[in-house]
């Protein structure tokens, strides 16, 4: 066993974990954060993204005692405030997921994206997200959601699509 | 009680955002494998590294000794050797049907089957144990080829059967008395100068549904009733089929498909791993867990397509249709699916399409080889019939010099011609060609680009241009029950749906179909918030599990809004009809002279009225209401389709290809889809534009191949390459709308219509662009080594230099070129 000690979702853990264990089972198995998802075993479905020390890595090809002393985040912990955070409203407003398994990777990359390029054009958003598949959309929604989410972040942008975020669910 | 606010305008037709996403996007998701019960057990299944041996010895002493590990199990350790999974849709009387193991015993029958089960403490040591236990094989002669196969003297791949044929499943419209004989037609046209015959072979290569959700079920034996968590799209048909299988009574079973990841027919099953998971979870009396990897789940879960299609046309040579013959190979992999052996008829009334044949003949033969089985992916049939059609149409057009949209034309039903029987004896309800075509041509600029194209050929030009039509027609809306009585289907087609009106005016909606990610809590919610005037705020809808939907029969083939929509409407008219008489009651006045709009019930001539919600109220306080009825509004209906519905478009693709690489760019795709009323045009364009996704892939990018010892070679999303955001473009996509008569919303289905068009529109560009050269047929996927060889074969080249792989996006881990095995070099001579 090593020890591992991590922030996610900016809640302190420390805990015993096989060597061997990758970080999207941790977060799932041992923290409950089953936000994040698993949809391959070879890395190339960008499911699991996360971002760890605020860059975005395919939790599957992390180990869990790689991200000792680091910070996570997961899709469960981007809404801040109560408020979604402009990706995430920007994926609804689009229509940019239908079964929503590739969703949370898919958002935590474009997060990532728009980091290193704030307004990016189309081709762009489709290499940027290249590493993330989604077998629903054909992804021209995400690539929607995703420059139109730019607009919103950009400084001086409103902010007031942002929505509260509900707690017991549903309709909108 | 709560007041709710007025609705103001009706909700079908708004494009309203999903109910769905808040959850999804916030990673409140709750997919089958974040569900893990106290006390679960995890098994992991050993798998058959060969495609077909017998099994001479399973030694599991050290797995059984490993960490964790509660018990390795054979089929006859657990006493289940007799038990077959089933096969629901026995297409002729004298069908051939092997047993199909939940573990194979002696024989291994395709590479991935299941020979043992470990069951451990976590995932990890079940698989760890996994490792361990020795399986000896006596490996047996494969069966790949599906002519070789058919041949005297074949190897069986179930000796029992003394013969690898599944069954032959004839139409003929003369036989039938809905056209005359096509044989004979095609006879007449070879002898008649004045006539042409065209044949071709096509390939419908396997593909794998590749759902992003890995398949997965938890069984937990620890209540009064077996619950099952399962990934799956047939809830409801699961808990029956586990009866089936299994002999448990259904009363004791409830089967709950919470999130489900995607589907797209790939999860219309009953698996082996499922009827494991109920078998050891009763023997050990715990929770029993398998979710399964990426690559166990391209290994083993169905595939879909693959055909050989060798596809007649005969027609005047003024370019007027005579007759269309289709014979097809089927091929069915190793055992049958759920439905997979009726999949190619699926697709049988739907090769004339939208074209005007007077004689048609459709023949399939089912195929046993040592692969994964195969059975629906999306589309199921008609994605098969439309790519053969759409492409013998350009390829008859070649032959008559005619531009292929015009020859379609000049056969296509006419608008003033529906309703129109066809050579199949289906009556298309609704529809309007020229009307999606007029639009979709337009908004293409056909003309100008077939200027461009001219030009490009003119000048020589390194990248030519093609363009791609398809005018599609599906059926959808599966269906009148009666009708797959007829086709001896396993079940009927109806749906259930029942409301219930809550004490404080809200609305819950129960549904027999199983949304997956179609939206359908959104779309439902917004018939319903019209049909009894209630804000769609107020609707909840409920689904995917038996005991709180009782009877359904879940989703697939474009039937959840054409079917279950109508089930739901019924449902609101009964809670309508209730409600008429406690108004009336309420309202001291006659009942004839309650009317109802906007969710107000008022007496006719006055002031005077009701809102449903205080409607719902007093008959849940039951305090005041009239002698002759029940005290509750809430209904129940169940909806048994009359007819299918008949969604059509027309899809254009500008296709370029770089003549030096052999690289195929889709620089343009517009189409315009007919699908009848349009309840949310956001999700109807989202369904189109992954529907689009899957019909191209299956053109460029996507194929499952077996090398020849019948491993598959593209077991990860390393080697089947789906297709990444860079890989396609924006496409342009439009409605128009003739709406269903066959339904009472006049919807006609939405899900499956661009991977059923899409496919043809592709390849048609690709050989468009490239006609000039002498290429008459590239198989799919169009990569660009195919294209480049094609290129080089027709100008008389050697190919023998094999290019750097290329063979598509994603690619080059692989050890092998899986889509250019060497004995599958197309000339054009074999494409024809």
């Amino acid at each position: 066993m090593a020890q591992v000690r991590v922030t996610v979702d900016g809640v302190n853990y420390a805990d015993d974990v096989e060597p061997r264990m990758l970080l999207v089972y941790y977060l799932r198995e041992r923290l409950g954060k089953t936000g994040t998802l698993v949809g391959c075993d070879t890395s190339n479905c960008g499911a699991c993204t996360v971002h760890l020390n605020g860059q975005s890595v395919k939790s599957c090809s992390v180990l869990a005692v790689q991200a000792d002393g680091g910070e996570v985040t997961t899709i469960e912990g981007i809404a801040r405030d109560g408020k979604l955070h402009p990706v995430q409203e920007a994926f609804r407003e689009y229509h940019a997921l239908q079964c929503g398994y590739c969703t949370p990777g898919m958002i935590m990359q474009a997060i990532d994206l728009l980091g290193d390029n704030p307004d990016p054009d189309e081709h762009e958003v489709r290499e940027g997200i290249e590493g993330n598949l989604c077998r629903c959309t054909g992804y021209q929604n995400i690539v929607r959601a995703i420059q139109g989410a730019a607009q919103k972040m950009k400084p001086g942008a409103t902010s007031d699509s942002e929505q509260r975020v509900s707690v017991a669910g549903g309709g909108n | 009680m709560t007041t709710t606010a007025e609705p103001t305008t009706l909700e079908v037709g708004k494009a309203r955002v999903r109910k769905e996403d808040q959850r999804l996007i916030t990673g409140r998701s709750r997919y089958t494998d974040a569900i893990t019960p106290p006390g679960t057990l995890h098994i992991h299944v050993v798998r058959s590294p060969l495609a077909h041996a017998t099994i001479t010895g399973i030694d599991s002493t050290a797995a059984k000794a490993a960490p964790g590990v509660i018990g390795v199990y054979t089929a006859a350790d657990l006493g289940i050797e007799a038990v077959g999974l089933p096969a629901a849709w026995p297409i002729t009387p004298d069908w051939k049907a092997p047993q199909r193991p939940v573990l194979a015993s002696s024989t291994v029958h395709f590479a991935g089957e299941g020979v043992a089960v470990v069951v451990a403490r976590s995932a990890a040591e079940a698989r760890d144990a996994g490792d361990l236990v020795e399986v000896d094989y006596d490996p047996l002669e494969p069966v790949l080829d599906m002519e070789a196969a058919l041949a005297e003297g074949a190897t069986l791949v179930h000796p029992d059967l003394g013969t690898n044929e599944n069954a032959t499943w004839v139409f003929d419209s003369g036989e039938a008395g809905t056209g005359s004989s096509a044989t004979d037609a095609v006879a007449a046209a070879e002898a008649d100068p004045d006539a042409i015959v065209v044949k071709r072979r096509f390939r419908q290569q396997r593909l794998i549904p590749a759902f992003m959700e890995p398949r997965s079920c938890v069984v937990d034996p620890t209540g009064e009733q077996l619950t099952i968590y399962a990934a799956t799209q047939i809830p409801h048909i699961l808990r029956t089929m586990t009866t089936v299988t299994l002999g448990v009574p259904e009363s004791k079973v409830r089967v709950i498909a919470p999130d489900v990841g995607g589907g797209f027919g790939g999860k219309i099953a009953v698996l082996p791993e499922e009827m494991l998971c109920v078998t050891l979870a009763q023997k050990l009396g715990r929770p029993v867990k398998w979710t399964e990897t990426r690559s166990e789940s391209l290994l083993a879960a169905h595939h879909g397509r693959d055909q050989i299609q060798d596809i007649t046309v005969a027609a005047r040579k003024d370019g007027t249709v005579l007759a269309l013959d289709v014979k097809l190979l089927a091929d069915m992999g190793a055992y049958l699916g759920l439905v997979g052996a009726g999949v190619p008829i699926l697709g049988a009334f739907m090769f004339n399409a939208i074209y005007k044949f007077p004689a048609y003949r459709f023949s399939c033969t089912n195929v046993f080889t040592t692969k994964t089985l195969t059975d629906a992916y999306r589309g199921a049939g008609r994605p098969e019939a439309t790519f053969a059609i759409e492409r013998i149409m350009d390829e008859l057009a070649v032959e008559l010099d005619r531009d292929p949209m015009e020859l379609r034309q000049q056969n296509w039903i006419k608008h003033e011609e529906f309703p129109f029987t066809t050579v199949c004896g289906l009556t298309y309800d609704t529809g309007n060609y020229e009307q999606a075509t007029e639009h979709a041509v337009a908004t293409f600029d056909y003309a100008g680009l077939r200027r461009e194209q001219e030009q490009r050929r003119a000048s020589n030009d390194p990248v030519q241009l093609g363009i791609g039509i398809s005018t599609f027609t599906e059926m959808c809306g599966l269906a009148p029950s009666r009708v797959l009585g007829s086709l001896s289907y396993g079940a009927g087609g109806w749906e259930a749906a029942s409301i219930r009106m809550l004490a404080t005016g809200k609305v819950e909606v129960i549904t027999g179909t199983s949304p997956h990610g179609q939206g359908l809590e959104t779309a439902f919610s917004q018939i319903v918030a019209d049909q009894l005037g209630v804000p769609f705020e107020d609707v909840e809808i409920l689904h995917g599990d038996t005991q709180i939907s009782p009877k359904g029969l879940d989703t697939y083939g474009s039937r959840s809004l054409s079917v279950g929509g109508p089930a739901i409407m019924m449902a609101a008219q009964k809670v309508i009809a209730k409600a008429k008489k406690f108004a009336a009651h309420l309202l001291e006045a006659s009942e004839d002279d309650i009317e109802f709009a906007n969710g107000q019930f008022t007496v006719r001539g006055t002031d005077k009225g009701k809102a449903i919600q205080e409607i719902a109220f007093a008959a849940f306080m039951a305090h005041d209401y009239p002698d002759d009825v029940e005290p509750s509004l809430d209904s129940d209906a169940v909806y048994d389709p009359d007819n299918f519905s008949f969604p059509h478009g027309t899809h254009l693709a500008a296709i370029e290809v770089d003549t030096e690489t052999g690289r195929v760019n889709l620089r343009k795709y517009v189409c315009v889809d007919d699908i009848g009323v349009v309840v949310n045009p956001l999700i109807a364009e989202g369904q189109v534009h992954g529907g689009l996704a899957q019909g191209i892939a299956q053109a460029l990018f996507e194929e499952a191949n077996y090398d020849e010892q019948g491993t598959l070679v593209n077991g990860t999303f390393v080697d089947y390459t789906l297709p990444s955001a860079a890989d396609l473009p924006s496409f342009d996509t439009d409605t128009v709308s003739t709406p269903s008569t066959s339904n009472p919303l006049g919807v006609k289905g939405v899900g499956e219509a661009g991977t059923i068009a899409s496919t043809p529109a592709i390849v048609n560009g690709v050989l468009d662009a490239l006609r000039h050269f002498g290429v008459t047929d590239i198989q799919m996927p169009t990569t660009s080594q195919r294209v480049w060889r094609a290129i080089q074969e027709a100008k008389g080249r050697s190919t023998q230099e094999t290019p750097v792989d290329t063979h598509s996006p994603g690619a080059g881990l692989g050890s092998i070129d899986p889509n250019n095995p060497p004995q599958e070099i197309v000339t054009p001579e074999e494409g024809q």
